[in-house]
């Protein structure tokens, strides 16, 4: 059961983001804009577009925690911030510094920390304060190449990105720095996509190798740093890149947005043991769309809903019903 | 397939080297040979080019992989997916190159920057565009 609508016309639609209470979708793509859209009866209507924020394609767009605010990556090498006011959005502030392309933002659980990252290969930590003013307190260069994507734990303060350099890293603060603490090896192409568990025990991530990998922390040695285990790689299913991934925080199923135009979803075998966790295919709808889907999101709030969105510009939305 | 092959080939042909005033296909930078299409069903075909640049250098090859890219993303009629690569030996960092030409968010990213764009744009324009 499903609800499709077209959302950047003659472009690329490439991020697509419920905001925490649910009730709105953010959307953004290769016509440099943002839509915010919201539920009118049965359908999706665009309440607002923002039209003049970026110089290029938006890549990704991010709701903070409070929902008040939403943040925007841009080509144009610039991470903007909007403040919503009732139906409109006012841009609050520019963050720049990147040197070129930013591929992801993400904010913090807490809503004081921000992440970007960029082609340039960094990730960039900002703080913001109660006055709204955003400084950046870290640039980590642990990646080789283009960083695609960056997503923060659930519950500590614990940062995870991944790139074109076939890597995924993990990142803690320390003494007033942000440094790369863990970097997990394995995937055989650029890693497009990550997402934690719902407890942040394991990460969940994407690549071009089309595989899914499942990586948990082990409990240290005494004296040395936690190590991340890959502990499942889901291979066969996907027959092109997969771009992004989702887990559910509220069914803990696992949802994959695929270059073969297809939506997946994967469910965990209950009896497995938890540290060789096994996941079936649940659900496939092969031409979700008509070309690449490119980012998959699970509804925060009502559980089995999904929203999925596209190279032809669509935005699809979804009802998942696993069999009990 | 053949006919596939030969509409897939129609279309890049004509491309013009960046460098040089001649089509990829004076050039022997493509080849009818070097197209191959794969039936992936439902009317979608799957479609694998391995072109030859002249010259070694690098930069060339990725815009040479990039006006492909751009040129059947715009004018192929049927349904598709597209991967490019240089001839297996015709290179010292093809593996790098493939990477650059494979990932969609580069060459979108790329085509977004105005000198690299205007370069593809003349070297896939048809004359009676």
């Amino acid at each position: 059961m499903w609800l499709k609508f077209n959302a950047h016309p003659d472009s690329r639609c490439w991020y697509v983001a419920w905001n925490p209470k649910g009730t709105l979708l953010a959307s953004c793509g290769g016509d440099r804009a943002i839509r915010i859209w919201g539920k009118e009866g049965d359908s999706w209507e665009c309440k607002t577009v923002l039209q003049d924020g970026h110089q290029r394609t938006v890549r990704k767009v991010a709701w903070s925690p409070c929902g008040n605010y939403l943040a925007s990556a841009s080509f144009d090498a610039t991470t903007c911030i909007w403040k919503k006011k009732n139906d409109d959005f006012e841009c609050l502030t520019v963050l720049e510094g990147h040197e070129n392309e930013v591929k992801c933002v993400a904010w913090a659980p807490s809503g004081n920390l921000l992440a970007t990252c960029s082609r340039d290969k960094s990730v960039w930590i900002w703080e913001v304060d109660e006055e709204d003013e955003y400084e950046c307190v870290s640039v980590v260069n642990s990646h080789t190449q283009d960083v695609k994507h960056v997503v923060w734990h659930p519950t500590q303060e614990l940062l995870a990105s991944c790139s074109y350099d076939n890597n995924v890293c993990v990142y803690k603060e320390e003494d007033d720095d942000w440094e790369c603490r863990a970097t997990l090896e394995g995937h055989t192409a650029t890693v497009w996509g990550l997402t934690f568990d719902p407890s942040g025990q394991r990460l969940a991530s994407c690549s071009d190798d089309r595989t899914v990998k499942i990586w948990k922390e082990c409990q240290p040695e005494e004296g040395t740093d936690a190590a991340w285990k890959c502990v499942c790689t889901l291979s066969g299913f996907h027959g092109r890149t997969v771009y992004d991934i989702a887990w559910c925080p509220l069914t803990g199923a696992l949802a994959t947005a695929c270059g073969d135009d297809g939506v997946r979803v994967f469910k965990e075998d209950e009896t497995a043991d938890p540290d060789q966790p096994v996941f079936s295919l649940s659900a496939h709808v092969p031409k979700a769309h008509t070309q690449d889907v490119n980012c998959i999101a699970w509804h925060p709030k009502e559980a089995g809903l999904l929203v999925s969105c596209s190279d032809n510009g669509e935005i699809a939305v979804w009802n998942y019903q696993s069999e009990v | 397939m053949e006919e596939k092959a030969l509409e897939v080939y129609d279309v890049i042909r004509t491309i013009r080297d960046p460098e040089k005033p001649n089509t990829l296909e004076e050039l022997d930078v493509v080849t009818e040979k070097c197209v191959e299409v794969q039936d992936l069903g439902e009317d979608e075909y799957l479609i694998i080019i391995k072109f030859s640049p002249t010259v070694p250098h690098c930069s060339l090859a990725t815009l040479i992989g990039l006006c492909l890219q751009v040129k059947l993303q715009r004018c192929l009629p049927f349904k598709h997916k597209l991967e490019i690569y240089i001839s297996e030996g015709t290179h010292s960092t093809e593996e790098d190159i493939n990477k650059q030409i494979n990932d969609k968010e580069r060459v979108a990213a790329a085509m977004e920057n105005p000198n690299l764009r205007e370069i593809v744009e003349q070297c896939v324009t048809e004359p009676d565009d």
